[in-house]
């Protein structure tokens, strides 16, 4: 049932040091709400918990995309269209660009936000792998600072996070080391626009000689949170992509995720999905 | 506790002053303050379009807006496309070329074929189902609704 709307309060502050100060005088009292097409959701089913919420969306302190020589900054309120929009992340990072126009709708594009999408913390969230394969790392600020931390390792288990309740996700930090890679993102659903995905793959990888130098390998839906799989980037160093180091890379993949049976998908088909998708990256790279 | 705030805004040109609940959402306040039922409901869940508007000229699901967001806000409804009594070139289309049936849908993809003919005024048929790929129609099976996109920037 619709929640008793009455009960919730949205506070919107002049600024992000007004935000900060409110998180920081009643600590757990207030969270952030961004552009709320996870909130909402929540709300119309009866399934939000929590009462008081920041309206962060009208803080610029947190918007706007930034580079420089070494990186691309992304404010935590940048929205899917802002992603796809922009000419260097089109170039330089394409499968966030391809992740950002496989989310949602035009509507929900133009609303939902990266930072959302990272702290909302859904294993199917559909930017968070390509985040993950470029070598993404965050930033929170609270009143108490602001600390850079990588966003690998930042999600430690289902909805779990490395983020104190007086903190916000301020932005999101992308080294630009992308040139020469391969991109290869995949996000596998019933439908193209609104589906949540069954299983999404994000990689990079490099070869020179005919062997793999370098590969970045992410999975999401696969387990509780969204998953590097380092250890098949190990066992694949330095080995020629062929058909023997593709079978013991699947072999490897199989070990580093555990996924389940929902109402999307059986853990057998994700299994077998991520499986042919890291052969199909793998493939690409032989040439 | 008193949550409700004083949210000032325009609908379709029309400035508004508004005591609401600061998550009360702007497809009920159109609805049921302002008596603007073009706006539909059918999911309420951001999945369907059916409650879609143009916000600052982005279209949005207005059903996952709440008003605290809409303070200085510029909105057009499917009550604001038109001009006077001269209707939008889409909206003709639909009519011309049976893009609506029963109607449930129709606002919402009015407003999104707008506002995609605003940036693009000459779609690709790839264009044309992107920009309405999250506006969910039960009737015509899509095929009606797209060729009057077509027939509405081909006149
Ligand atoms: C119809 C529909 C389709 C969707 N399709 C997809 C899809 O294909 N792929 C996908 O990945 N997601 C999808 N989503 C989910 C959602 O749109 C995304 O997760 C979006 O990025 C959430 O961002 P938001 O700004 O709207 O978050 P909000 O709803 O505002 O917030 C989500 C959570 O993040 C927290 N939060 C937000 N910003 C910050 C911040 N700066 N610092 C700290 N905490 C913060 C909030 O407290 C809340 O817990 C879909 C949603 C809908 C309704
Ligand atoms: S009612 Fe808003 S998207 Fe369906
Ligand atoms: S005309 Fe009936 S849902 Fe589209």
């Amino acid at each position: 049932m619709r929640a008793f709307i009455p009960n919730y309060q949205l506070t919107t502050p002049a600024s992000l040091a007004e935000a900060l100060t409110l998180l920081e005088s009643e600590p757990g009292v207030w969270k952030p709400f961004a552009g709320g097409t996870d909130l909402m959701v929540l709300l119309e089913a009866g399934r939000l918990a929590h009462r008081n919420y920041i309206n962060i969306w009208g803080l610029n302190e947190l918007r706007g995309i930034e580079a420089t020589d070494t990186h691309v900054t992304l404010g935590a309120l940048t929205t899917y269209t802002e992603v796809q929009t922009n000419p260097i992340l089109r170039r330089e990072f394409p499968m966030l660009c391809q992740a950002a126009s496989e989310t949602g709708g035009l509507a929900i594009q133009n609303r939902g936000t990266l930072g959302g999408n990272i702290v909302n913390a859904s294993p199917a969230a559909d930017s968070p792998p390509a985040l993950l394969a470029y070598d993404a790392e965050i930033e929170l600020v609270s009143n108490r600072g602001s600390r850079w931390l990588p966003y690998q390792g930042f999600h430690t288990g289902y909805k779990q996070m490395h983020i104190d309740p007086d903190e916000l996700l301020a932005r999101i930090r992308l080294p630009r080391n992308t040139a020469g890679l391969t991109h290869y993102y995949r996000k596998v659903g019933t439908r193209k626009a609104q589906a949540i995905s069954k299983v999404c793959f994000a990689a990079v990888g490099k070869t020179g000689q005919g062997k793999l130098m370098e590969t970045r390998i992410v999975v999401g839906s696969v387990a509780p949170i969204v998953v590097r799989c380092v250890q098949t980037e190990a066992a694949l160093r330095g080995q020629r992509p062929d058909e023997e180091t593709i079978a013991a890379a699947c072999a490897s993949l199989v070990r580093e995720i555990s996924p389940i049976d929902d109402i999307r998908s059986t853990a057998k088909y994700r299994l077998q999905v991520a499986k042919n998708l890291l052969a199909d990256f793998l493939a690409t790279l032989r040439t | 506790m008193n949550n409700r705030h004083t949210v000032e805004f325009k609908v379709n040109g029309e400035a508004r002053s508004l005591e609401v609940f600061s998550m009360a959402r702007l497809l009920d306040v159109l609805r049921e303050q302002l008596q603007l039922t073009g706006t539909k409901e059918g999911c309420g869940e951001g999945e369907c379009g059916a409650c879609t508007v143009i916000i600052d000229g982005q279209i949005v699901n207005s059903c996952l807006v709440p008003m605290a967001q809409v303070n200085g806000c510029e909105i057009t409804t499917i009550e604001g496309v038109a001009g006077g009594d001269q209707l939008h070139a889409v909206q003709q289309a639909f009519i011309d070329h049976g893009g609506a049936q029963c109607g449930i849908c129709t606002p919402g993809m009015v407003l999104a074929a707008v506002d995609l003919l605003n940036r693009n005024p000459e779609p690709t048929e790839h264009d044309i189902r992107n920009g309405l790929a999250g506006n969910l129609c039960r009737c015509t099976g899509y095929m009606k609704i797209f060729e009057s996109v077509v027939r509405a920037y081909k006149k």
